[in-house]
């Protein structure tokens, strides 16, 4: 008889537990506060050749912290693949680090769900100040108007990678500065028997940046002022043919790579398979892969005519990594001083010396480091022809669905199917229906 | 232990004269008749934990407008009533049309590797039905793609697949000049025969199990009776193995549907985020409706109909496999 009581006890009670941890989970919609003022977790983006390298690099940096202020930071690297769903879960479930690195392009798709600590100038002037970071890379913080969701921590700018011993062999003097140079070259590459120039046909994200420059060459906006899609405008259409083109009808990136989305185009261009490549800060990555910095030169990305600069002369996109705070952190201060320590001059020379990028923060940014060849050209292309992806909220569906319509062209090209003007415009306006209403 | 029975059993037999603790008839019996229902409680609750909740609170999420401006508190999200099905199911809106395609090839795509798992799955546990040397080498040879990691198989095939220097590839183009130039098979319209290719080489090993395990339960006799009679090889698996393994395959069948219509894996790992329209299996659909387009709304909407379409379809099925398996046995 005591067993069954105990029994009924135990089933009442676990019962109750049940219950209670059902009604409990959930509701965290609290703001910020500072009840575990001693650890924090951070987010890390996967910034070097692999996460392991990515944790040899930050890990001395984070004790340096600790020693410092004596707050532990549990550090996570997560694969680009996974980052912007482990925040959206995050920012769903009020369950999520404390402080993470978010592609300075999400922004404002970020900012709109409200999971991120805006910037205002309290919250900036305890990191020193708005006025220690670069224009253009805090033109990628947010939309326009609204304070930053984010602050600047890399930033990187795409460039015209090349093969020094592949040129010479063919008899070019010098990287080409427009299109039509580039195509030109591509006929003597291809006489030598190597691929011309290599692309990433089934990776939204970088038909995104791609297709962006040559939308700002042709002056168009993917956006209306007042932030409406307008992908299918005859400027755009022409742009996004141009590049894919490229393939198409100039026959300068190979066919297969329309399939590549694992970064194939970048080891094509290590192993000296490929004459050119269009990156972001790629020289760590090459190094990695066993190419030699004097085997390759380093030139602005090509624009239509004359030289780079703003307008239609744009030739990259500003890339780059922002550190925002959670905002249900538990430790604001904490979060707070982490975001002062990883932008201080010190730890951006290191961190943006150990991924090949250039610091967004002034003073740091006039370090001697930042001055060699292939990174002063990264520098100038920043300063003055890069220009931020539209700031507005569903920027990430905008590269979802045109960068798989490109993805989709780069697939009938390889397919052998022919690309006109009509067939983009299809692609594109098929995209813009897939974007939200609001 | 066997105190704890005798204990258990106890109540159950408590004599009727209600002498039992002295307590009165009544409470004695709602005691006794609530135990059970009190002991059950605990399961209930925790199935009504980690099984129905979530399952209502993603019909609930498919009533409202969950976007990404309020998935940070998502009891604030308005409500949008049958919207997210109307957008789902207005087969001339873009939305509506691409998820009518996309359930398209999801149905050609089951029902062509359904068949082909349950064919090839049902003719290797045939052949292995006799004994003979290697046989438990090749079982377990067959059963390895069944027992690989989803993620490390799939991902070989990719490499597998790829145009320039995949293998698949140089046998038919460069070996074989199948072609006349190498196909490309991860994206366009080739990408649906890849997915197929992939999905029956990893489904095959379960039906060859499962066949298997049916085959066992039928006896030797039944053959050999046919064998004097003079029933050849194809008569006796037309007359005696197919009808035996009737109850086995009404299960297998639908198992292997099921998992197969809802297969997200496979695709995901062979196309990444956006597959190719070939391919585009219904299960990325959805998550690219509310992951990548960060709609949650309208994905729950879609998941709700898949679900309602999977019940009817299961609904149906076992109604009629069941039924003309009863007049069969009368």
């Amino acid at each position: 008889m005591r067993s069954i009581r105990a029994a009924a006890v135990g089933a009442v009670t676990m019962s109750l537990a049940l219950a209670a941890t059902a009604c409990g989970g959930g509701s965290s919609t609290g703001g910020g506060s500072n009840d575990s003022p001693k650890t924090l977790t951070y987010w890390a983006s996967n910034q070097g050749a692999s996460i392991e390298i990515d944790k040899k690099v930050l890990q001395p940096e984070l004790d340096k912290f600790q020693k410092q202020t004596g707050i532990k930071v549990k550090l996570e690297v997560v694969p680009w693949s996974d980052l912007l769903n482990r925040i959206l879960t995050a920012t769903t479930s009020g369950q999520g680090p404390d402080v993470l690195n978010i592609g300075n392009t999400w922004s404002a798709s970020l900012q709109a769900t409200g999971a991120l600590l805006p910037w205002d100038a309290k919250n900036f002037a305890k990191i020193g100040g708005k006025d220690r970071f670069v224009d253009s890379a805090l033109g990628s913080t947010g939309a326009e108007g609204k304070d930053p969701a984010a602050v600047p921590l890399y930033s990187m700018a795409y460039a015209l990678y090349y093969n020094k011993k592949i040129f010479a062999d063919a008899g070019i003097a010098k990287p080409p500065v427009t299109w039509d140079e580039l195509i030109a070259d591509g006929k003597k590459i291809s006489a030598k028997g190597k691929s011309v120039l290599g692309a990433e046909g089934g990776n939204v994200s970088e038909n995104i940046h791609h297709t962006f420059v040559f939308a700002k060459q042709h002056g168009a906006d993917f956006f209306t002022s007042d932030g409406k899609p307008d992908f299918t405008n005859d400027n755009i259409v022409a742009a996004v043919k141009q590049y894919v083109d490229l393939m198409a009808k100039d026959k300068v990136i190979p066919t297969g790579d329309a399939e590549y989305a694992q970064n194939q185009s970048v080891s094509d261009f290590a192993k000296g398979k490929q004459a050119m490549l269009l990156w972001q800060s790629a020289s760590a990555n090459l190094k990695s892969q066993g190419m030699p910095d004097s085997d390759y030169g380093i030139a602005p990305v090509p624009v239509q005519s004359g030289t780079p600069g703003t307008g239609t002369q744009v030739n990259s996109m500003v890339a780059g990594i922002n550190l925002a705070v959670f905002k249900n952190t538990k430790n604001l201060d904490g979060a707070t001083k982490f975001v002062k320590f990883m932008t201080s001059d010190d730890e951006q020379k290191i961190l943006n010396t150990a991924y090949s990028s250039i610091p967004p923060v002034k003073t740091a940014q006039e370090d001697a480091a930042f001055n060699t060849p292939a990174n002063s050209v990264l520098k100038n292309t920043l300063a003055t022809s890069a220009s931020a992806l539209p700031q507005v909220a569903s920027e990430s569906q905008f590269e979802t669905t045109v960068g798989t319509a490109v993805k989709n062209l780069f697939a009938a090209v390889a397919a052998g199917k022919a690309v006109t003007t009509d067939s983009v415009k299809a692609e594109l306006e098929k995209a813009q229906q897939q974007m939200p209403a609001a | 232990m066997t105190t704890t029975t005798t204990a258990v059993q106890e109540p159950v037999r408590a004599n009727p004269s209600g002498t039992a603790g002295g307590s009165g008839r009544r409470p004695g019996r709602i005691r006794r008749i609530g135990l059970p229902y009190l002991l059950l409680l605990p399961a209930l609750l925790l199935e009504l934990l980690v099984h129905l909740i979530p399952m209502v609170i993603g019909v609930v999420m498919s009533f409202k407008e969950l976007t990404q401006f309020y998935i940070r508190d998502w009891t604030t999200a308005p409500w949008a009533a049958f919207d997210n099905y109307k957008t789902s199911v207005e087969f001339n809106a873009p939305v509506g049309k691409a998820l009518l395609h996309s359930f398209f090839v999801t149905v050609s795509f089951t029902l062509l590797s359904v068949g082909l798992c349950w064919l090839i799955g049902t003719a290797a546990a045939v052949f292995m039905q006799d004994t003979f040397r290697g046989r438990g080498l090749l079982r377990a040879l067959f059963l390895v793609p069944y027992a690989l990691p989803v993620y490390a198989a799939v991902i070989t095939w990719v490499f597998m697949f790829q145009h320039d220097n995949g293998l698949v590839n140089h046998v038919l183009h460069d070996q074989l000049h199948l072609t006349d130039k190498p196909s490309f098979w991860l994206i366009g319209d080739n990408s649906f025969y890849a997915l197929l290719t992939v999905s029956v080489w990893k489904g095959w090993p379960f039906a060859f199990l499962i066949v298997m395990a049916g085959l066992q339960n039928i006896p030797r006799e039944l053959y050999e009776a046919a064998a004097l009679d003079g029933a050849g090889m194809w008569q006796q698996i037309r007359r005696i193995t197919l009808p035996s393994l009737r109850p086995v395959n009404q299960v297998l069948v639908l198992v292997l549907f099921l998992w197969t219509f809802n297969d997200f894996n496979t695709p995901y790992v062979l196309f990444g985020k956006s597959a190719p329209e070939a391919a585009d299996l219904i299960s990325v659909h959805i998550y690219q409706a509310s992951f990548v387009t960060w709609n949650f709304g309208t994905g729950s909407a879609m998941s709700v109909l898949l679900l309602l379409f999977l019940l009817v379809v299961t609904g149906v099925y076992l109604v009629f496999t069941s039924r003309g398996r009863r007049t069969a046995d009368v």
